[in-house]
C-alpha cells in the first residue's frame, strides 16, 4: 500500500451553525492515486476540497494532509499543493506568462526556476503561442489548461481539481484528461470533483459518491459497476442519488 | 479559526507587488482619474471662486484650500481603491481566493490590498504636493512634515473602505458610502471653509468625521503652526487607522473564509 497523503475522519462542516454541508465524512487518499468525489450539485464536494487546500476551516472532525493539520499548518501544506478551482480565477489584468510568474512569487520560487518551469508548462499544455496574450483572448479550454498549469507551478505533490472540465467541449475535455493521465504517471496525486461519470471512470482509481453531505458509496469505478450490477458508472450514480432534479 | 502559524507576515508585500505591477500597466489613466477631480476643484474653487473670497485665517483662500485638497484627494483615491476595485478583485475576478490557495494567507491578501490602496493614494498626494509647491504655496519647511500625515490619512481611508467592502453585497452599496459619507465629509471637514463658520453643534460633530483631524493637521503644518494643539488630532488619526486596519482584515476574513 502506498503512503496515505490525506486522511479525514468524521469531517463536519456547518455554515452559520445551520445544516451540515458536509456531514460526518471519512476517507483516506493514497499517494500517486487519482481520487474522485462525485455527487450532484450541493453534495458538499467543493466544501471538502476547500478544507483540503486549507481554505475553509472544518466545524469538527480530524484531517491531516501530508500528516499535518490544515488548521495548524496551512502554509506548509499549501506550499506542496496545487489548486485548480472551479471558477475562472485567472488574473485578467495580466498576460498568460505573467499569471504564471505572479503565482510563482506567492510560493517564493526563484525567478530563473520559474522561467524554465513556465516554459515547460506552457509547452505541456499547448499554450506556447499564447505566452503574451491577455486572458480574455483565450478560449474556455485554454483558460482551463492555464488554470491547471498555474496550479503546477510549484511542482505540487498533490493536485486538487474542482470540476476541471465543466463547461468544455469534448475535444477540450479529452485534451485535459490526457494531460491529467500524464501527470498521474509522473507520480502526482490527483484529487478531483466531477459530475461527469465518463471523467471519473477514465481517471479515478478510487472514488466516493456523495449526496447531501454524506458519502453514500465508495470503491473503484469497476467495483461499483460490478457491485450494483449495472452497465456503467452513470447508472450507479443515478441509482444511488435518484433522478430528481437538484437545483 | 487559525491555530498555528501567524497569519500576517512578509507575504503581505507579494500582494502589494501584484497590485503595483498591474497598476504600472495602467498608471497614466489611473493617475489622471485620481488627480482630475482635486485639480479641477483647485482651479475652479481655489482660483475661480477664491478670488471673490477674502483671506481666511490671514491667508489667501487658495492657500487655505490647497493643503486640505491634498488630504481629501488622498481620501478619495484610497477609498475608491478598496471599495470598487477591491470588490471587483474579490467578487468578479476571484483574485483573493486564488491567492489564498497559495502559502499567502487571506489576512495577508487583505493587508496587502489596503497597503497598496494607501500607496496609490500617496502617489496622488505626492503629485498634488509637488504641484502645490511649484505654485509657490509652501511657506514653511513644516509642510514636509505633512507627508507622513497624508500617508496616515491614505491608510486610514483605505482601511475604512475595506471595512465597507466587507459588508457590501453589490456595487450599489458603495454609491451610498460615497454619497452619504465621503461627499459630506469632503464638504464639512473644514476643507473649503473653517469649522468655526458652522453652528457649534455641527462643529463638534465635524470633529468626529475622520477627515477633519487630517485636514486640520496638514493645514497647520503647511502654515508652520506647530504645537501641542496638533497632538490630539494626530493621536486620534493614528488610533482610528490602527483600529480600522485590523478590523477590516478581520471582517474580510470572516466574509471570505467560510
Amino acid at each position: 500500500m502506498n503512503p496515505v497523503i490525506i486522511s479525514a475522519s468524521q469531517i463536519v462542516k456547518k455554515f452559520n451553525g445551520l445544516t451540515a454541508a458536509v456531514d460526518g465524512v471519512s476517507f483516506s487518499i493514497e499517494k500517486g492515486k487519482c481520487f474522485g468525489f462525485l455527487g450532484p450539485n450541493g453534495a458538499g464536494k467543493t466544501t471538502l476540497m476547500r478544507m483540503i487546500y486549507c481554505f475553509s476551516p472544518r466545524s469538527s472532525g480530524t484531517m491531516t494532509v501530508f500528516g499535518r493539520d490544515p488548521l495548524r499548518e496551512p502554509r506548509s501544506i499549501k506550499q506542496r499543493i496545487g489548486v485548480a478551482p472551479q471558477e475562472d480565477s485567472l488574473d485578467p489584468d495580466l498576460t498568460v506568462i505573467q499569471n504564471l510568474e505572479m503565482y510563482a512569487r506567492y510560493f517564493d520560487i526563484p525567478k530563473t526556476v520559474v522561467q524554465q518551469r513556465a516554459e515547460r508548462l506552457l509547452d505541456f499544455f499547448q499554450l506556447k503561442e499564447k505566452v503574451r496574450s491577455k486572458i480574455d483572448k483565450l478560449s474556455g479550454g485554454m483558460k482551463r489548461r492555464l488554470i491547471i498549469a498555474r496550479a503546477l507551478i510549484n511542482e505540487p505533490e498533490l493536485l486538487v481539481l474542482d470540476e476541471p472540465t465543466t463547461g468544455l467541449d469534448p475535444q477540450a475535455r479529452h485534451a485535459i484528461w490526457a494531460k491529467l493521465e500524464e501527470l498521474k504517471s509522473q507520480g502526482v496525486t490527483l484529487v478531483l470533483t466531477t459530475h461527469y461519470m465518463e471523467e471519473a471512470a477514465r481517471l479515478c482509481d478510487e472514488l466516493v459518491i456523495m449526496d447531501l453531505g454524506k458519502i453514500i458509496e465508495k470503491g473503484s469505478p469497476a467495483e461499483l459497476v460490478e457491485r450494483h450490477q449495472v452497465k456503467n458508472l452513470e447508472e450507479v450514480f443515478l441509482k444511488l442519488t435518484g433522478k430528481d432534479l437538484r437545483e | 479559526m487559525r491555530l498555528g502559524e501567524s497569519p500576517l507576515g512578509r507575504r503581505v508585500f507579494k500582494v502589494w507587488l501584484r497590485d503595483l505591477i498591474v497598476w504600472s500597466k495602467y498608471w497614466h489613466g489611473s493617475l489622471v482619474g485620481s488627480l482630475g477631480e482635486p485639480v479641477l476643484y483647485f482651479l475652479g474653487i481655489g482660483y475661480g471662486l477664491g478670488s471673490f473670497i477674502p483671506a481666511i485665517e490671514g491667508i489667501p483662500y487658495i492657500q487655505y484650500l490647497a493643503p486640505a485638497l491634498i488630504a481629501s484627494s488622498v481620501m478619495n483615491s484610497a477609498s475608491f481603491e478598496t471599495t470598487f476595485s477591491s470588490f471587483t478583485r474579490m467578487e468578479i475576478q476571484k483574485t483573493y481566493q486564488s491567492i489564498a490557495a497559495t502559502p499567502v494567507s487571506m489576512e495577508e491578501v487583505i493587508a496587502g490590498e489596503i497597503l497598496w490602496a494607501a500607496t496609490k493614494a500617496c502617489l496622488t498626494g505626492t503629485v498634488m504636493f509637488i504641484a502645490v509647491a511649484f505654485l509657490g504655496f509652501i511657506h514653511s519647511p513644516w509642510a514636509f512634515a505633512a507627508i507622513p500625515v497624508v500617508m496616515m490619512t491614505a491608510l486610514l481611508f483605505a482601511s475604512i473602505g475595506m471595512t465597507v467592502t466587507s459588508y457590501a453585497p453589490d456595487y450599489d452599496f458603495f454609491t451610498y458610502y460615497f454619497t452619504l459619507f465621503l461627499e459630506p465629509m469632503f464638504l464639512f471637514s473644514g476643507t473649503f471653509f473653517p469649522l468655526s463658520s458652522m453652528p457649534p453643534l455641527l462643529q463638534t460633530f465635524a470633529w468626529f468625521l475622520p477627515l477633519t483631524p487630517s485636514v486640520y493637521v496638514v493645514r497647520s503644518l503647511f502654515q508652520g503652526h506647530v504645537g501641542f494643539h496638533l497632538l490630539g488630532p494626530l493621536l486620534g488619526t493614528i488610533v482610528l487607522t490602527l483600529f480600522f486596519f485590523f478590523f477590516a482584515i478581520r471582517r474580510m476574513v470572516k466574509r471570505l473564509v467560510v
